[in-house]
């Protein structure tokens, strides 16, 4: 099923997927922090938890890369971590710069970056 | 993962929807530090060509949805309907070290996508504003908002082919009211040389915004000295 398929035919299903919750602390998780399952899905588990569990049992999977993954708006997807983190099923890790007080990211990291960048 | 492999090669599809999510290349097990720099411009300006031509996995989309009441789903009656705005944008990577991976992010600089900017600058080192000077004006909003934000950019010119003269950067400068300090250069953003060269502009004029001697100290480093 397409996103726009769930958007636009199937409105009921976004609802549905996140038990009828909106509302999140939206700073709890970045579109780019990286997640990474614990253990293994637990029997009856909700599929898009099963399938989240799934994506990144072997390596950290970015918050954003599970909503492209899945299919679903990434608000819905960070609910639906926030369930599995609540309940050990997973660990997050935050970006540093998600600390930052300023925009400007410290030299070190940048210059990592233009290493990074020159090798490409 | 041996499985995970062979159902990506299975399935059809324009690039990125139906991509894994670890993409074709997985994130590294060390990796714990996740970075970003955003590609706004307007329409077809060739923000997923330019994060197409430097991520180490095809690029993959997604997209936010927000309701009149805020970003999140608030009911179902409410999902479908007119009060909601769907943004889609793509995303690539670069892992930079162990630790650190860069995520590039192409998004649609149209003034009724402004809700998935917050996220998107959030923590952003800075972003690349792709221009087509055939349609200027579309950077407008988008130049205005990273000045609000004050989020350190790079201009990029994206070079289309046409029988029309091509203006040059000082003209594209002058129209677009770009002050002095923010850098300015023609690229081609299928080219994976050229791509990078942006980037490599924008981390580096990063790097000066850190020297406090900088004849016209930028909004960043005047917010950095508080
Ligand atoms: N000549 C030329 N063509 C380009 C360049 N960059 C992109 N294109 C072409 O322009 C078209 C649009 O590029 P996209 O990367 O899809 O642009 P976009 O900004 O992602 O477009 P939307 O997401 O639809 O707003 C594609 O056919 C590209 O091949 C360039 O530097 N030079
Ligand atoms: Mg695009």
């Amino acid at each position: 099923m397409s996103l726009r398929a769930l958007n636009h035919e199937e409105p009921d299903r976004l609802y549905t997927v996140t038990g009828g919750r909106s509302r999140i602390d939206d700073d709890a998780l970045d579109l780019v922090t990286l997640v990474i399952a614990e253990n293994d899905p637990a029997p009856g588990m909700q599929s898009e938890h099963v399938t989240i569990l799934r994506l990144c049992r072997h390596e950290p999977v970015a918050v954003v890369e599970l909503s492209s993954h899945l299919r679903l708006p990434v608000s819905v997807v960070k609910i639906l971590l926030l369930d599995l983190r609540d309940t050990g099923h997973i660990t997050v890790r935050h970006p540093t710069s998600a600390n930052a007080t300023t925009h400007l990211a410290d030299l070190e990291t940048l210059k990592q970056v233009l290493v990074g960048l020159e090798s490409l | 993962m041996d499985s995970k492999a062979s159902d990506r090669a299975a399935e059809p599809g324009p690039a990125g929807a139906q991509a894994g999510a670890a993409g074709d290349v997985p994130l590294r097990r060390t990796a714990r530090d996740a970075l970003k720099i955003v590609i706004v411009g307007g329409f077809g300006v060739g923000k997923t060509t330019m994060v197409g031509s430097v991520s180490e996995i095809r690029p993959l989309s997604t997209e936010e949805v927000m309701t009149k009441a805020g970003v999140g789903i608030d009911d179902p009656s409410r999902v479908a309907d007119k009060r909601t705005t769907t943004v889609a944008f793509d995303f690539g990577r670069i892992s930079l070290d162990e630790h650190r991976v860069l995520y590039l992010f192409g998004a649609p600089g149209q003034e009724r996508f402004w809700f998935i900017w917050d996220q998107l600058f959030s923590g952003s080192l800075g972003a690349v504003v792709l221009v087509d000077t055939r349609r200027l004006e579309d950077s407008f909003y988008p130049l205005d908002r990273l000045e609000h934000h004050k989020m350190p950019f790079v201009v990029a010119v994206n070079r289309f082919d046409g029988p029309d003269p091509q203006p040059s950067l000082g003209q594209v400068r002058d129209a677009l009211s770009l002050d002095e300090d923010v850098p300015l250069v023609d690229c081609d953003a299928r080219l994976r040389g050229s791509s990078k060269d942006v980037l490599i502009t924008l981390v580096r004029h990063l790097t000066t915004l850190h020297d406090p001697a900088a004849l016209h100290a930028p909004a960043a480093i005047k917010e950095a000295a508080q």
